[in-house]
Parts: C-alpha cells; sequence; structure tokens
C-alpha cells in the first residue's frame, strides 16, 4: 500500500473514532456525566485540557522553530509551560470558586460594569482572532501535505472542515473526544521521536536521548553544534537573541496561557475548588509529555535534515546530495511550494549552508564552488510532519504523524471558534445588545459569527505575519497584555476598581496592537508597517512577540492609577472578593 | 464564609500568600535564572555536552514547574482542612 492510501485510512479511522466518541458520549451525557454538581474527574479534565490547548503551533510548529532557533527557541518550551504554574496559582481556584460561565462574565461582575464586560469581550476577540490565524496556517500545511497540493488548496481545503468540524459542534465540548484526540495527537509525537531518538542515540527516551551520546561517542547536541558551524550556521546551543527579549518573551507567553479565555473556562469544569488546583497539574503533565519530547525533536530532525543533503564531508564535491537523486519527502514538499530548491550552481547537487556568513561564503565560493544556499525555502513548519520521512520511519508512522497534526489543529481551532462566536453571541448581543434575542437567533448569530471568523482568519493565513507559533505567540501577547492584569487584580485586589479596570484593559491592548502593527502591518497586511521588524528598531529589543509582558505591566499601572483617582469600590464586591478566596461553599461545575 | 474568626480568615490568606510567594520565586529562578540569566555560571556543569543552563531552559524547569503545582494543591489542602474551609462533602 502506498503512503498516501495508507494516510487516508489512518485519518480516516482517527475521525471515526472522534465521531463514534461524540456520538456515544452524547447519548448518556445529560443524565450521566454533567449531572448537576458532579462535573468531570480532574485527572479527566487535564487530559481534555490539553488536547484543547495544544494546537497546530505545539504540535506542528514548535519543534521546528527549535530545530532552527536552537537554544533561543526555549522560550516556547518554558513559557508555555510556566503559565500553567500561575494559572494553578492565581486564576484557576478563585475563577472556579466564582462560579460563572465565561471570562467576561467574571470581569463583568468584579467590575460592577458592562462596560467592563464589553471591553473584555473586545479583548478576547481580539487574542482569539490572531489565535486562529496561527492554527490557519498551520491547518495549510498538515492539509497541503495530506492532500498533496500547494499551500493555498490546503488551507482552503482546511477552512472548510474546520467550518464543519465547528459548526456542527459535536466535535468539541465533550470531554472524552477531547480525550481521544489526546491520545492519537501525544502518541503521533512521541512514536517517531523514539524511532528518531533510537537511531541516533540508542536511548528510547527522547528526553534522555537529547542529553545522550551518539553512535561515535559525541554528545548529540555537540555534533549538531558541529555539523552546523562546519556548514556556516550559528551553533545550535548558543543563544544567539538579547537577553532582555527572551525573558520578556517568555513571560509574555506565561501570562497570556493564564490569560487565555478558553484554557479558563475548563476550570469552570470541575466539580470542586481543590480540584482546580489539580487539575491544573494533571494538565500540565500531559502537555509536558509533549513539551519535553519537542526539544529532542527539533534537535534530531535538524541533525538529519542536515546530514541527509550534506551526506558527506564539506567541500567533497560527493559530499552533497544529488538532486536527481533526492528521497520522496523532498518531492512531496516541493509539491506544497513549502520547500524549495534552486540549482545555483548548476552541478545538479544540493548545497545547503549559510550565505548569510560572508566569510563561510566566500570560502564556500573560493574553495568548493559554492554560489549561494540552494534551500531557498525551508519553511520551519514542515519540520514535524516532514521528521519521520527523513529519518526513514515506516510508512505507519510518518500517517500517524498526518493523522496528529490534523487532530491538534483541528481540535484546537475548533474550540476558539467557539469561544469567539459565544463571545459574539452569549456575552455581546444576549447578555448586553440584544437582551429579548431568541435562542433560535442567538445560534444563529453564533454561526455567522464563526463563519466570519474563518473567512477572516483564512484570508490572514494566505500571508501570515510569522511561523504558526509565532502567530500564536501574538496572540499569547494580546491575552497577556488585556486580560490576565484585570483578572489576577480582580482577585488579589480590592482597591481596583470599574474606571480602573477598563482603562488598564484599553491601555494594555492598544499599546500591544500598535506595537505589534508597526511591526507587523496594520491587521497584518504587508506593506502596511512602520517600521522595518528588526531587532535595531524594537523598544529596549523587546520583539513584538514579547511585547505583551510590557503590555501587562502598562495595564497594572493604569489600572492602580485611575483606581486610586476615582470613587472606591463598593461594600457588596469588596466582600465579593473576599469571598472567592475561600474554597468552602463553591457552586455546581459549569458545563461546557 | 466559615472562619471561626476574622483572624483566622487573614492567617488563612496570610499563609496562602506566604505559600504562592515561595513557590512563585522558585518558579521565577527555575526559568528566568537557570534557564536564561545564570546559564553561563551553570552551564559549567556539563550535561549532555552542553550545560546544566541549556537543560533548565529545555527540560528542567518544565519539571520543576510539574512538581510546584501539585505541591501548591497538597499544600493548600492541608491549609484548607486546618482552617475548617476545604469543600470536602
Amino acid at each position: 500500500m502506498d503512503l498516501q492510501t495508507l494516510t487516508y485510512i489512518v485519518v480516516g479511522l482517527t475521525f471515526s473514532l472522534y465521531i463514534g466518541i461524540a456520538i456515544w458520549a452524547r447519548a448518556g451525557t445529560t443524565g450521566e456525566y454533567y449531572a448537576a454538581g458532579r462535573g468531570i474527574h480532574p485527572v479527566a479534565n487535564g487530559m481534555a485540557t490539553a488536547a484543547d490547548w495544544m494546537s497546530a503551533a505545539s504540535f506542528i510548529s514548535m519543534a521546528g522553530l527549535i530545530a532552527f532557533k536552537g537554544y533561543d527557541a526555549s522560550i516556547f518550551l518554558m513559557g508555555w509551560t510556566g503559565g500553567y504554574v500561575l494559572l494553578a496559582l492565581c486564576l484557576a481556584p478563585y475563577l472556579r470558586k466564582f462560579g460563572k460561565f465565561t471570562v467576561p462574565d467574571f470581569i463583568g461582575d468584579r467590575f460592577y460594569s458592562s462596560t467592563a464586560r464589553i471591553v473584555a469581550v473586545i479583548c478576547l476577540i481580539v487574542a482569539s482572532l490572531t489565535y486562529v490565524i496561527g492554527q490557519m496556517k498551520g491547518i495549510g500545511v498538515a492539509f497541503s501535505r495530506f492532500l498533496d497540493v500547494d499551500y493555498a488548496t490546503g488551507l482552503y481545503s482546511g477552512m472548510a472542515i474546520v467550518f464543519f468540524y465547528a459548526v456542527l459542534g459535536g466535535m468539541k465540548g465533550v470531554t472524552y473526544t477531547q480525550i481521544a484526540q489526546y491520545c492519537v495527537l501525544i502518541f503521533a509525537y512521541t512514536v517517531p521521536a523514539v524511532f528518531i531518538s533510537l537511531n541516533l542515540t540508542g536511548n528510547p527516551l527522547p528526553q534522555l536521548g537529547l542529553i545522550g551520546d551518539t553512535a561515535d561517542g559525541t554528545p548529540l547536541l555537540l555534533k549538531l553544534d558541529q555539523t552546523l558551524v562546519d556548514l556556516g550556521f550559528a551553533e545550535y546551543t548558543a543563544q544567539k537573541g538579547g537577553t532582555f527579549n527572551m525573558m520578556m518573551y517568555t513571560l509574555s507567553l506565561m501570562l497570556g496561557t493564564a490569560g487565555l479565555p478558553h484554557v479558563i473556562i475548563r476550570f469552570f469544569t470541575v466539580p470542586k475548588v481543590s480540584d482546580a488546583r489539580t487539575s491544573a497539574g494533571w494538565a500540565l503533565l500531559f502537555i509536558a509529555i509533549l513539551y519535553t519530547t519537542a526539544p529532542a525533536v527539533g534537535s534530531m530532525a535538524r541533525l538529519n535534515l542536515t546530514n541527509t543533503i550534506q551526506h558527506g564531508e564539506v567541500g567533497d564535491p560527493q559530499g552533497n546530495l544529488v538532486y536527481e537523486e533526492r528521497p520522496d519527502w523532498f518531492k512531496n514538499w516541493e509539491n506544497t511550494g513549502l520547500l524549495q530548491f534552486e540549482d545555483k550552481n548548476g552541478d545538479g547537487r544540493i548545497q545547503y549552508y549559510n550565505d548569510g556568513n560572508a566569510e563561510f561564503a566566500a570560502k564556500a565560493e573560493a574553495e568548493y564552488g559554492w554560489k549561494g544556499n540552494e534551500m531557498v525555502k525551508v519553511d520551519r513548519d514542515i519540520m514535524v510532519l516532514a521528521n519521520p520521512e527523513i529519518a526513514k520511519l515506516p510508512d505507519w508512522v510518518i500517517a500517524l504523524v498526518a493523522a496528529g497534526g490534523l487532530a491538534a489543529a483541528l481540535s484546537t481551532a475548533a474550540g476558539l471558534l467557539l469561544a469567539i462566536s459565544t463571545a459574539i453571541s452569549h456575552d455581546l448581543l444576549k447578555r448586553t445588545f440584544m437582551t429579548g434575542i431568541s435562542e433560535k437567533s442567538e445560534l444563529l448569530s453564533a454561526r455567522i459569527a464563526m463563519a466570519g471568523a474563518i473567512l477572516v482568519a483564512g484570508y490572514l493565513g494566505l500571508n501570515p505575519p510569522g511561523f504558526a507559533a509565532q502567530v500564536v505567540a501574538l496572540a499569547f501577547g494580546l491575552a497577556a497584555s488585556s486580560i490576565f492584569p484585570v483578572l489576577m487584580m480582580g482577585i488579589f485586589s480590592t482597591k481596583v476598581n470599574k474606571q480602573g479596570a477598563i482603562a488598564g484593559m484599553l491601555a494594555g491592548l492598544l499599546s500591544t496592537l500598535l506595537y505589534i502593527f508597526s511591526y507587523k502591518g496594520f491587521l497584518f497586511i504587508p506593506g502596511t508597517e512602520l517600521l522595518a521588524n528588526t531587532p535595531d528598531n524594537w523598544f529596549l529589543g523587546v520583539s513584538p512577540e514579547a511585547f505583551g509582558a510590557l503590555g501587562a505591566l502598562l495595564n497594572f499601572v493604569v489600572a492602580f492609577v485611575v483606581s486610586n483617582m476615582t470613587a472606591p469600590v463598593p461594600d457588596d464586591i469588596r466582600q465579593m472578593v473576599e469571598d472567592i478566596r475561600v474554597p468552602k461553599g463553591a457552586g455546581d461545575a459549569q458545563d461546557h | 464564609m466559615a472562619f471561626r474568626s476574622d483572624e483566622d480568615k487573614k492567617a488563612y490568606w496570610q499563609k496562602n500568600l506566604n505559600l504562592m510567594f515561595v513557590l512563585l520565586v522558585i518558579w521565577a529562578v527555575v526559568s528566568y535564572g537557570f534557564g536564561i540569566l545564570l546559564r553561563p555560571v551553570l552551564d559549567a556543569i556539563p550535561v549532555g555536552g552542553v550545560g546544566l543552563g541549556f537543560w533548565f531552559a529545555q527540560q528542567g524547569s518544565i519539571y520543576v514547574f510539574l512538581a510546584i503545582v501539585f505541591i501548591y494543591a497538597k499544600k493548600m489542602r492541608e491549609l484548607d482542612r486546618e482552617f475548617g474551609v476545604d469543600d470536602d462533602e
């Protein structure tokens, strides 16, 4: 059986599994699983949260960024896991005690203002929509390879499937489907990693393989450093970016993790406040399995990719791969347009090196006759999907990875689209502007909102402002600067009032948006940038993806200053804040 | 609210904040400290051909985060019981 057929079969099987579980669980749901007050077990909830959380950015994109950025990509590893500490310690138990349906509900009640709720809804929509753009990039990559078409066609097919997936709704919201998706996703991620780790280091645990030795006794990471330096690249393990930027980037991802509404609402579904604390731990455990594997996947993929193209001595004319003899994965990814080769020196062989390194480029031209890097495009987002093929793993593993990538991208995209449409139909229309709206019109407006969000995200996904994980990082910056600070102040301060919260959210959101748009273009439209996106232009050397941390600081400062100048918080709200600090007396779990 | 007295209420909240503070310091030290700022120092200790700082940035910090979350859940459960404000029925 050829690879393409096998991939269709595996993807088809996993999708029938999700649909089957959705139908089975739905039949028993109302009576059994969501019976008032019982909610979902913390371990099950943790696994479902992990599936909801790990998207195309984690599954498809992150290891690719690690492969090409090396140590500097640690920001994603620490940022996207460290946020769970903030969530578990500072937010989840208190929001669970508060016991409302959505994040804007909390902000609206705590700051006794429907204006605050509307501002929170706007922040939520901006952050979630940016997040979906990142998912669309991942979906486009996955579908272009899966259907063997170019990136744009892959993206359009993906958009259509996301629309059905999210609108039918049955796939999402049912915890047991998400548990199945988690199992497929984590199996698909770890199996190739185990194989590759065994091949390269003899250690089946990728976490140990990363710090293990290769066959000739050299540690893997040192060998990778050497391989890259020989081709003019920077050392894999060296720090290339600024230290302050790294710290702000990490902080921004951490605050954003704790501020993203689709993760927070998962903690409203557990039975008790103490369960909200442990559930965050279980979620982190299930996420950590992928996140501690990712650095091994990234480093080993980079080594395998480089060694496939440069299989012999650097400078030896026989040392480079002959283009006509390129492996199948190379041809397949060329079809998507995400991998491009150009025979600059006309020798019929592929030279892949860093021609941006002037010294090495000059030497390569003079001594080896190389006329520039011939791998003119290697999209970072293809690395995880191409990895098992590069490592020559069996076809079923390759098919499995495709299924895992699609599961990750679709589940999170559907979840986010639901969050956006709920925000518009529930928080904005039903609770604020059209209180008399019928259930039927509410549902219709939710679907229209969802279709609109898919079209906008798909359009922007055609020319994404970065690789999937970077676009998603922008979304985290927006959540970090707007939502996280008011949640913190809502719980830990009795002094911050409605004027403070509204001014704080607006200051955080607008400053971060302005900063991002200045470098990435207004609404990410190419050509509308105010400044070139280079480290020299950045404020204090902070990149657009990392600015959320500074936006959050601004949010805190503005909120405290404005609160001090305006009327104090009413007594009943003060009482409410003191009440949410104590676990006893929490209401029933919310069904999401 | 089921505190025996206002002092109890204050003491409970203060103990919670103290615990959070200690754990958040550890959280910041392993990631921003060991993983980024102190990497040049820690890399003197070799791990897998590179160094402890690199290991903390890509592996170690995540393990510590996990421990922090479970320790907090356990300690808070004990604190809730001590003050009689736990949510066990």
